[in-house]
């Protein structure tokens, strides 16, 4: 229980998927000029990282394992989480109307959203068990979902200064921010023996 | 051999499966979207301005198909377009008349007192939050940062002298820009009402004069000229009822501080102005 907490929270802080893995940083950077947008980034990543976790886990070791094609997990995962993504989108479009308004632009952008195929190789080379995939799938897209609203909240303040060089302005000083925060969070490391 | 055809086969067989997965649930779940909402998208502006209080283009044309909001919603689309939504929907287009943004402010920099060298954010909503008047004296005034030029999804508005300068051509009454400014100094008039007080200030006229020299004075000279009484004074500035103005213009000839924008054709004020004022 305690391993699954310490696992939980690593994914979070200490191996944050974006500041300290640097996996995801495409809608890091691009979706992160709003807060109101990075929230539901977020939270479709959230949603998408733990049931393709599931769905790359079984294939893992139920299809691959047994046949001997583990090279093949690269290929695979990237079509199992592409459909899973193309499914999901569908099924909510007509059941959960609602949430498909919230999430629905999102979900196309994270089909091949490499924190979402990064979680799942990840748990594959650190042999985890399938609740201990679904903790770190858990724990690393709420890690994303920090980093992305820590980071629009940022951006947001920094849109109107007027002090940054104009050469600085927009994704430069974006860059540079991110890297900040990189380093900030490297602070967590330590934390989790 | 087999070395090849097995995973061959696995990943084929893992693409059919999906495919036909999908292929089945965009069946089973597919959500009937109105034809005709595809075409009132499509020739909707598309710049998902936000100003129909819907999340975008595309949520509007849903909610114009679904009835749900008046066709003549989209304050940026041209009477034409919302009429040509209407013949798709069929329904009677209830067109109020196309609107434009209009400054009610003249006080460029050459015109008024400077107040202080402002040196801050180069952005209106957080020079209106500091204490004091701004760039120039009078505290109604357009402060000349741009933040309607900035926010205007159209480009439609540029900065000049210290004044926002409206494009009528390109502006199509989308309100952002009205809505942002923190002096209150924009407004919407219907595109019409070709005659309006550019002057926001309520001030006494000696207490104008001091800041600007084309603000309202409030001599009520606009208001005695008026032939059909269509002006009248708010505390100490004229306001024109655009729904009785008949775009004489004699007011803005009548002005002391000429404060009152003509924003008619060239040779139609040249008219008015050479004909006797009785």
């Amino acid at each position: 229980m305690m391993s699954l907490l310490a696992l939980f929270i690593s994914a979070i802080f200490v191996n944050n998927i974006i500041l300290s893995r640097f996996l995801g940083c495409c809608p890091f950077l691009g979706v992160s000029s709003k807060l109101e947008t990075a929230k539901g980034m977020g939270i479709a990543v959230i949603f998408v990282t733990v049931m393709a976790s599931l769905m790359t886990w079984s294939a893992y070791e139920f299809i691959l394992v047994p046949l001997g094609l583990e090279y093949l997990y690269t290929l695979s995962f990237i079509l199992i989480i592409a459909a899973l993504v193309q499914f999901v989108e569908i099924v909510l479009k007509k059941l959960q109307p609602g949430l498909y308004k919230s999430l629905g632009i999102f979900l196309p952008l994270i089909t091949t959203n490499c924190a979402v195929l990064g979680v799942a190789v990840l748990n594959m080379n650190e042999k985890y068990s399938l609740l201990q995939s679904l903790v770190h799938a858990l724990g690393a897209s709420l890690g994303f979902l920090l980093a992305i609203i820590l980071m629009a909240g940022i951006r947001e303040r920094i849109e109107t200064n007027q002090n940054i060089p104009k050469c600085m302005r927009g994704l430069p000083i974006a860059l540079i921010t991110a890297g900040l925060m990189s380093i900030a969070f490297m602070g967590f490391i330590g934390i989790i023996k | 051999m087999t070395g090849i055809l097995y995973p061959a086969l696995i990943m084929g067989g893992l693409g059919l499966i999906f495919g036909a997965l999908l292929a089945f649930a965009s069946e089973k779940f597919s959500v009937k979207v109105d034809p005709r909402q595809a075409e009132v998208r499509a020739i909707l502006p598309g710049a998902n301005c936000g100003a129909c209080g819907f999340p975008g283009c595309d949520a509007f044309a849903e909610a114009v198909i679904e009835g749900t909001t008046e066709v003549s919603g989209c304050t940026a689309a041209t009477s034409e377009v919302i009429e040509e939504i209407a013949a798709i929907i069929g329904v009677e287009a209830n067109t109020e008349g196309p609107k434009v943004a209009f400054l009610k402010c003249k006080g460029s920099t050459d015109k008024t007192v400077e107040n202080c060298k402002y040196e801050g954010v180069m952005d209106c909503r957080q020079a209106a939050i500091i204490p004091g008047k701004g760039p120039t004296a009078c505290s109604y005034g357009c402060l000349g940062l741009g933040t309607c030029a900035e926010v205007c999804p159209f480009d439609a508005i540029c900065i000049e002298n210290g004044l926002a300068i409206i494009d009528v051509e390109k502006c199509v009454g989308c309100g952002i820009c009205v809505e942002q400014c923190p002096r209150d100094v924009l407004m919407l008039v219907p595109e019409s009402a070709k005659v309006q007080v550019a002057c926001n200030s309520p001030l006494k006229g000696p207490d104008v004069k001091k800041a600007c020299s084309v603000g309202c004075i409030g001599c009520t000279i606009c208001v005695k000229a008026c032939p059909v009484q269509a002006i009248e004074m708010v505390d100490s500035l004229a306001v024109i009822d655009s729904s009785k103005c008949i775009n004489c213009g004699i007011c803005a000839l009548k002005c002391p501080v000429k404060c009152i924008s003509d924003m008619r054709d060239k040779n139609l004020i040249a008219k008015t102005s050479k004909a006797p004022s009785a």
